[in-house]
């Protein structure tokens, strides 16, 4: 699925990342790659520290520690002639009161110094965005249609999008969507925070997912599958206890069924192939298996930690989330 | 039948009262979050009564001083600086309390009440605050009239404490002490009330809070002309809402019915914003907007443009305010010249007081309107140096610096359009009040005198713009230090003679290096020493400001 060619720079890189705030760590060593002409998904709930990594890949703000480059280059020394190359969407746009939606696109398109008049117009048209309004008087979604315009006007070989469609409907999604796979259809590498996760499945190559300031999984969405769990739903004559003993077999659950018991259980998916043995000794009537969505690989990086879930066991938790990472490789690698 | 005629009262509240549903929870709100600036606005205005009672009870106890401050209050600049001279004859402590103190109280105050309005109606509308609560159960009047009730109950606090700190600390008359702190508390809930009509025309809070102090800005300098026509004040003193405090005369010959006049047009006011707020939308003014260009001019290409764009509003009409009150001033000047010739003849503790020169007195008096001018200067430099902040506290610096924009060009941008503003607001003021005297035939000062002016103090304001750019570059929380040193000049300059304060301490003000405007000796000053200074306070800005993490939501 990467497409990078061996030894070719890649569009972002960054390891062991430091951002601390005081003593805030809102960036603990975080690793993030974005090959070029990848759609990488950068997922993670609030406060994750998303926005933080984005805001050093700007230079916007200094790294504590770690390296990170972009394009190649130093995202704090180099910003200048990085962003020649570097479009950017913010989450929550702030526009000048007093200039119009279209004054404010045309502004920052000429900052970067090659306005593409026609561009525009057939972005304003794509987006449905009257540009003759101030934008003291435009709705969230429209001031992100704004920046959204001005960024895909620009053509630039990176786009970094930071929770970009937040206030947007659903037709609107679809124009992003298919704007951004024009642009990757040009070789753009993009990066796209997000915690849209159907947005994330639906566009991108690869996903990231970080939590308390470091990612905890990356790979292709297929990798990702490939290291979580299926969900099982099966239907069967014998006593399914010995299925339940299983190592990763989890959740268990058993209904009266008029054809015998009916089963769920989540597996890991690195031995569902001994779970299948030893279901098929039970005597089969149907069954069904499910690969997990992203929403429920989301949800287990998050949801099981969230009890007692204060600053202090959440840094203790990504460390766990880690070792059961590196754990689940491990098996997968078996 | 019993159970539908008890339900329908119960659904729908009695008409009447539904737009004001929800006012006490708000009264409520708003004292709880505005705890610490109320406390700071009623404790600073409180203590401003006590130390001025104190002040005229000890530094000018005897009658020969008092006498001597009744002279100067006699002159154009104690009138505008003063009152309408009631009670000169027999200048006591309560007597020159109601004179002097009550226009800078009502200055105080009146501001109070137009940011306290502004601040919880149109600024909450526009934020998009307000939003949330009028979504509750609150009705359509409710977030005015709890700012109208909060204003009026800390400017009845403000009233009460003050009349009793006069009382306790100057042993004055009880009854003209509330007479004076009464009616300045109304004649500045005049200008709330104002504040809350502008509220309803414009969908902008800065435009709200500056149309209310332009408002302010008129009433000074009608009562001020006014009140130098005639001792006692002329008709056209009566068209001030400070007028009104003032003309109670209190201490000397005490009446309450000019109190009435604050109260009828603060009635009317109120009732004007309430049919004004019935017929707008939420969020929106009574001027409808336009819709404007959907391709940005030529010109607008650059961050200096965009700059440019943002402060030429400010800019113009701070132009435009200042300008025709300085030269309003202007046009008084040989008045004022041939006033302070005819006092000095006349009134011996005068010249014991200011010296027989007359005209190195109306020297001394210039440089006092000078002072005056070049302060409203600097302030628009602090407002507009601290831009960059807002800038980049509301994240569109973030979306420029995503550009190919360097620090140094976004910020040298910002700041060379706020220093050019002042300059340009410094000669306009200048060039306005000796425009004003030619007209008027007084050509004592010539426009060389007057350019000198402005390239004498332009690096003392240049000390203030670098102050707030080097603030900004490495602590840009604490820009606002800006405005201690404009107060901190500001007393030097005024009273620092006055307190005989040390050598160093004249030093710390900019404006004490600026050689002393029409003396005709440019080299008293040390200038350079304040290019340097702002140069080396604005480079440390940019070194800070290339080197710091924005700040980001």
């Amino acid at each position: 699925m990467t497409t990078t060619a061996p030894g070719a720079t890649p569009a972002i890189e960054t390891h062991d990342l430091h951002k601390h705030f005081g003593s805030t760590r809102a960036l603990d060593g975080l690793d993030l790659t974005v090959a070029v002409g990848e759609v990488a998904g950068f997922l993670g709930p609030n406060g994750a520290g998303k926005s933080t990594a984005i805001r050093v890949l700007l230079g916007l703000l200094r790294a504590t520690s770690g390296s990170a480059r972009l394009l190649g280059g130093d995202p704090w020394s180099d910003a200048v002639s990085l962003h020649r190359r570097v479009a950017y969407v913010p989450g929550d746009v702030t526009l000048w009161p007093n200039l119009t939606g279209g004054e404010a696109i045309d502004f920052l398109s000429r900052l970067r110094g090659k306005p593409d008049k026609k561009r525009k117009s057939e972005l304003l048209e794509a987006f449905e965005l009257d540009p003759t309004k101030k934008a003291s008087t435009y709705s969230k979604g429209n001031r992100q249609k704004v920046a959204l315009v001005a960024a895909f006007a620009a053509d630039v070989p990176l786009l970094i999008l930071d929770e970009p469609t937040s206030g947007l409907d659903p037709l609107m999604e679809a124009v992003f969507t298919e704007q951004v796979r024009r642009a990757t259809a040009n070789g753009t590498s993009v990066l796209l925070s997000s915690h849209i996760l159907s947005e994330v499945e639906k566009i991108c190559d690869t996903v990231t997912i970080i939590r308390a300031g470091r990612a905890v999984e990356s790979g292709t969405l297929d990798e990702l599958r490939h290291l979580t769990r299926s969900s099982v739903t099966a239907v069967v004559d014998g006593e399914p206890s010995a299925v339940a003993r299983l190592d990763g077999v989890h959740d268990l659950a058993t209904v009266a069924d008029p054809e015998g018991t009916r089963i769920t259980f989540d597996v890991d998916n690195a031995v569902i192939g001994q779970v299948l043995t030893a279901l098929s000794s039970l005597g089969v009537r149907s069954f069904t298996a499910a690969p997990p969505s992203l929403e429920e690989l989301f949800m287990r990086h998050y949801g099981d930690e969230l009890p007692g879930g204060d600053g202090s066991t959440s840094d203790g938790g990504g460390a766990a989330g880690t070792g059961r990472h590196a754990a689940a490789s491990e098996a997968g690698a078996r | 039948m019993s159970t539908a005629v008890a339900a329908a009262p119960a659904g729908v509240a009695p008409r009447s009262r539904s737009t004001l549903t929800g006012t006490g929870a708000l009264v409520r709100f708003v004292l709880r979050r505005d705890r610490v600036r109320l406390a700071v606005w009623t404790g600073s205005i409180v203590a401003f009564y006590a130390y001025f009672t104190f002040a005229l009870d000890t530094i000018f106890a005897s009658p020969v001083a008092q006498q001597g401050r009744a002279a100067v209050m006699e002159t154009p600049a104690g009138i505008i600086t003063g009152g309408p001279g009631y009670g000169l004859d027999h200048y006591t402590t309560g007597v020159a309390m109601a004179n002097e103190g009550i226009t800078w109280v009502v200055l105080a105050l009146a501001i109070f009440s137009i940011l306290h309005m502004v601040r919880h109606t149109r600024a909450e509308e526009e934020s998009g605050r307000s939003e949330l609560v009028r979504a509750t159960v609150v009705g359509r009047h409710a977030p005015a009239v709890a700012a109208a009730i909060t204003l009026m109950v800390v400017q009845a606090g403000i009233a009460v404490l003050s009349a009793l700190a006069m009382v306790a600390v100057g042993d004055l008359a009880a009854v003209d002490s509330f007479a004076m702190t009464v009616g300045s508390a109304l004649s500045a809930l005049v200008f709330g009330a104002v504040a809350l009509v502008v509220c309803q025309v414009t969908a902008h809070a800065r435009s709200a809070t500056g149309l209310g102090l332009a408002v302010f800005g008129a009433a000074f300098v009608v009562r001020a002309v006014g009140d130098m026509r005639a001792t006692g004040g002329s008709t056209l003193s009566w068209f001030s809402p400070i007028g009104w405090a003032q003309q109670m005369r209190a201490f000397v010959d005490l009446r309450w019915w000019p109190a009435l006049l604050s109260v009828a047009a603060i009635a009317v006011l109120l009732w004007v914003a309430a049919v004004l707020a019935s017929r707008r939308d939420f969020g929106g003014g009574l001027v409808a907007g336009r819709p404007g260009r959907a391709d940005a001019r030529a010109s607008l290409r650059s961050p200096v443009a965009l700059a440019w764009l943002q402060q030429r509003g400010a800019l113009l009409w701070s132009c435009l305010g200042l300008g025709l009150m300085w030269f309003a001033t202007g046009t008084l000047l040989p008045e004022i010249g041939t006033m302070i010739g005819d006092i000095i003849a006349d009134n011996p503790v005068a010249q014991q007081v200011f010296g027989a020169d007359s005209s190195q007195l109306s020297v001394i008096f210039l440089n006092v309107v000078i002072l005056y001018a070049v302060l409203c200067c600097a302030g628009y430099a602090i407002v507009m140096a601290q831009r960059p902040k807002h800038e980049e506290s509301s994240g569109r610096a973030e979306v420029v610096f995503s550009h190919p924009v360097s620090r140094y060009r976004w910020f040298g941008a910002q700041l060379a359009m706020a220093a050019l503003g002042t300059a340009v607001l410094l000669a306009v003021s200048m060039y306005a009040m000796w425009l004003g005297a030619v007209v008027v035939g007084w050509e004592d000062q010539t426009f060389g005198d007057y350019t000198a002016v402005v390239w004498t103090y332009l690096p003392a304001l240049g000390v203030y713009l670098g102050l707030v750019a080097a603030l900004y570059g490495w602590a840009p929380r604490l820009t606002g230090v800006a405005w201690a040193l404009l107060a901190y000049t500001f007393v030097v300059g005024l009273f620092g003679n006055l307190f005989e304060i040390p050598d160093w301490a004249f030093k710390l003000s900019p404006f004490d290096w600026v050689p002393m405007a029409f003396s005709g000796d440019l080299a008293a000053g040390d200038v350079a020493v304040l290019w340097a200074v702002a140069v080396l306070l604005a480079a440390l800005g940019f070194v800070g400001f290339r080197r710091r993490d924005l700040v980001t939501s």
